[in-house]
């Protein structure tokens, strides 16, 4: 395994590679199509480089543990915005997830409807290329519109367009409390028509799901001083009355922990069967939940369905030409194989998407094929 | 400003070009009387000025595919454009070019409050998005300062920002597809009303590119229910650097205002002259807001004004009344309008980090100084985003050079201390040739890779974003084929 301990080592082990490099950063995240070659870690490419509290920025080496970026923040008062998920418990991996591998599966939680993706919050990117060029792009400020925006580009790529070094956030401040606002029983159709009475609501809500089965329950989080929070719950179980007979969870503790088990998609850890991620506009999601079969549990007020579905079943078939995508997140080697694991794309942007790849990594080193159709 | 020369062969085949173009689009659709051309002339950057081999105003995307199929098969250069509010020259025409209006594009295409998104023809303006949705209480976020006029389509090229994005971020964190005709008249549809990408964010690569990827003709934006309520707060330091702190304080404390905005006193002065808004005279004021319901208004400035008053503001004015809160907004929102009254001005948008604030404005002070030109700053504190205004005499030869040598000075100064160029206004033909002091060689190599990915015989907008000793190659190539 290659395990450079600067930047410089990476580049020169990747302008000097042969073959093919697997790129690892904590290693929990084996998600996509099987990739071959040789392994390149980026374990040693740790630490912060820079961290401002009152200017809500933070840029760390990607190799970095994710555990020790939020210790970091929390010392402050301040958290990651997006609320990024641990894969582990949905996986069963194990080891350190890094902040590079966050990135570079543009990893987001819940929030992610309040406070947008992982790509959002990230404003700044060094990286290096399939060639072995250091680059960079974005810097340390949250508003920058200098030159065309490739940390977008890099987050989400999977290093499949360059092995991420160093990675810059902007952070937000961590929130006094939180609560629950809690219904029982519904559908899944009424379930989303609630979510979405609530997301349209001026209460800021910064979770939003629906967790169907015997016992169908509805949750939908606020954040902030307590004050706020109490006052908030008020009017939103208030409003949400119609939908059913609401409660409210003002235990922070268990707030936490219900929202930490969606986020990790617990439900589904251990349970046999391969799982796959939807993102749909919220109100086609009961529908298209209908469709998938299996069990199915809703994040962003729909937006994003999680779905047990039997081992090696191709979900798209189901699902038929629809708007959005799915993601087969944990499936066996040869499932992943076999079926593409991200979606694929209509043919002018899978050609683009093409393009840049061989701009970027002209020999197809980096983690060759791992996104492919 | 150095532009290339035009294409001889483009010009010499202006009839036949404006022909192809009148065939699709009647004509009606297309300007190329050069008396009439000359209304495109140039963007808010008034400066710079060229007028166009024609123009065309598509009322489609249909029309657009079209005229750049047309456009890809003569080889003629296309500048997109939305309402010409540029402050960076990012619509300049080049003689030989095309601009594409998208004025006549203005339509709402579908509004679902369920799902909280709008789609819109990208001709439309900023604020006419939040107008179409107003009546249930939504509004669209980014608001910069142009928005009664700006289109979508200009915002979506240069990833506008505004006053409020410290909350609900830049045009890139509320974009959730667009439609996009490529340079050879293909229309792609990107990303929707789904979140996020299922392979690579071609979506966040589009936006920002300034208009050199493709011609985004409709967008789906978010749209996000009003706050209950938003009140400001006046505070009046007799130094930056307190001001600074307190800006730092406030964030630190775990507050996160909608917008906290920053004046000096060359602007207090003279947007108190212009605009009577009750300002006090000291060295540095910060309008701060938030929002909610008043009581959560009520305990958020309640912190606030604490950590203010640790700072010994010479003044802590809290808006007692809508009416007071439109007072205090008034000298911010009218400080550009205010410097254009007594001066000729260039307005600048470096980002630097916050900690950085006070050194950079005693070097701003230096500089003035040493240059022998006024600047007056106006920002947005929270994240960094500067405007500072250097007052020059357009009549007096020589001053503008000056002004722009200083303007490059400062630019500098932001990147030095570890910001960037621009914040929100993009680089267009104004900040191109500078673009080296921030990035290396590799950095706009790989930018232009891209660029070659979507517009191989870059067309597309040309002269912008990159220094043209670093785009040369590429350009010749085209001239070539």
């Amino acid at each position: 395994m290659l395990t450079p301990t600067s930047e410089a080592e990476l580049s020169a082990a990747i302008a000097s590679a042969d073959g093919p490099l697997r790129i690892l950063g904590g290693g929990t995240r084996p998600i996509g199509r099987p990739v071959t070659g040789q392994a390149l870690s980026l374990g040693a490419l740790s630490g912060v480089e820079l961290y401002e509290p009152g200017a809500l920025t933070i840029v760390v080496k990607a190799g970095t543990p994710l555990a020790e970026v939020e210790a970091l923040l929390a010392k402050e008062n301040q958290r990651l915005p997006f609320e990024p998920m641990d894969h582990r418990t949905l996986l069963g991996t194990e080891g350190e997830p890094t902040i590079g591998g966050v990135v570079a599966a543009n990893v987001s939680g819940p929030r992610r409807i309040q406070a947008g993706a992982c790509r959002d919050s990230l404003i700044g990117v060094r990286f290096v290329d399939g060639s072995g060029t250091i680059l960079k792009n974005g810097g340390r400020v949250m508003k920058n519109v200098t030159g065309y925006d490739l940390v977008k580009l890099m987050a989400g790529s999977w290093g499949t367009l360059g092995v991420l070094t160093e990675v810059a956030f902007k952070v937000l401040p961590e929130t006094e409390t939180q609560a629950n606002v809690l219904i029982d029983g519904l559908s899944p159709h009424q379930a989303v028509e609630a979510m979405s009475t609530a997301l349209g609501s001026p209460f800021e809500i910064t979770g939003a799901a629906h967790l169907p089965g015997d016992s169908p329950l509805t949750m939908l989080r606020l954040e902030g001083f307590a004050a706020s929070v109490a006052y908030r719950t008020e009017r939103l179980s208030a409003l949400l009355a119609p939908f059913g007979s609401v409660r409210a969870d003002s235990d922070a503790a268990s707030v936490r922990a219900a929202w930490r088990d969606l986020r990790d998609v617990a439900a589904f850890s251990g349970a046999p069967g391969d799982v796959w991620r939807i993102s749909v506009k919220p109100s086609d999601a009961p529908d298209i939940a209908a469709l998938a079969g299996g069990r199915a549990m809703f994040d962003w007020g729909g937006g994003l369905i999680w779905v047990l579905a039997p081992e090696a079943t191709d979900l798209r078939a189901r699902l038929g030409a629809f708007a959005g995508h799915a993601t087969l997140v944990r499936a066996s080697e040869e499932t992943r194989a076999r079926i593409a694991p991200f979606q694929p794309a209509a043919a002018p942007i899978a050609a683009l998407s093409e393009g840049l790849r061989r701009q970027f990594d002209p020999r197809g080193i980096l983690n060759p094929g791992l996104m492919a159709a | 400003m150095e532009m290339p020369a035009p294409d001889s062969a483009v010009l010499s085949r202006k009839p036949r070009i404006v022909a192809r173009l009148q065939e699709v689009l009647g004509k009606t659709g297309v300007i190329h009387d050069e008396a009439e051309t000359r209304a495109y002339e140039c963007d808010a950057l008034t400066a710079y000025k060229c007028p166009p081999l024609a123009v065309v105003l598509p009322s489609s995307t249909a029309e657009v595919a079209a005229i750049m199929k047309v456009c890809h098969q003569e080889g003629v250069p296309v500048v997109p454009r939305g309402s010409g509010t540029s402050l960076a020259g990012g619509a300049l025409p080049t003689a030989d070019s095309v601009i594409l209006g998208v004025s006549r594009l203005t339509r709402v295409l579908e509004i679902d409050y369920d799902n909280r998104f709008i789609r819109v023809q990208s001709g439309r303006t900023n604020l006419s998005v939040t107008g179409a949705v107003e009546e249930e209480d939504f509004f669209y976020a980014p608001d910069p300062s142009s928005q009664l006029a700006c289109a979508i389509a200009g915002n979506v090229a240069m990833n506008s920002g505004g006053a409020h994005c410290l909350k609900y971020g830049v045009t890139t964190n509320n974009l959730m597809g667009v439609t996009m005709v490529t340079m050879d008249g293909q229309v792609l549809e990107i990303g929707g009303a789904h979140l996020d990408a299922a392979g690579y964010d071609l979506l966040g690569v589009i936006c920002g590119s300034e208009g050199q990827l493709g011609v985004v003709t409709e967008a789906t934006l978010r749209i996000l229910r009003k706050p209950e309520g938003a009140r400001p707060v006046l505070m009046g330091f007799d130094s930056n650097e307190v001001a600074g702190a307190c800006v730092s304080d406030i964030i630190k404390a775990g507050v996160l205002p909608v917008a906290i905005e920053f004046m000096d006193r060359p602007c207090i002065e003279a947007t108190e002259a212009f605009a009577k808004a009750g300002y006090p005279m000291c060295e540095a004021l910060l309008i701060v807001e938030v929002e909610g319901s008043d009581a959560e208004i009520d305990e958020q400035l309640g912190v606030i004004m604490q950590i203010a008053r640790r700072h010994n503001p010479v003044e802590l004015r809290e808006a007692q009344s809508e009416d007071e809160a439109k007072r205090i907004w008034l000298g911010r929102k009218s400080a550009f309008g205010a410097m254009g009254q007594i001066n000729d001005y260039m307005c600048l948008d470096g980002t630097i980090p916050v900690s950085a604030l006070p050194e950079v404005l005693r070097r701003i002070a230096e500089m003035s100084d040493e240059y022998g030109l006024k600047v007056a700053n106006v920002f947005h504190a929270g994240d960094g985003n500067m405007h500072p205004l250097i007052l020059f005499d357009a009549n007096k030869p020589g001053d503008l050079e000056l002004c722009e040598a200083f303007g490059a000075d400062i630019l500098k100064l932001c990147v030095e201390v570890g910001g960037c160029l621009t914040g929100e206004h993009g680089v267009g033909i104004e900040k191109r040739d500078l673009m080296t002091t921030q990035f290396e060689p590799q950095d706009l190599e790989i930018q232009m890779k891209v660029k070659d990915v979507f517009d191989p015989g870059w067309l597309l907008n040309p002269a912008k974003v990159f220094p043209l000793a670093a785009s040369e190659a590429r350009r010749k190539r085209r001239l070539a084929a």
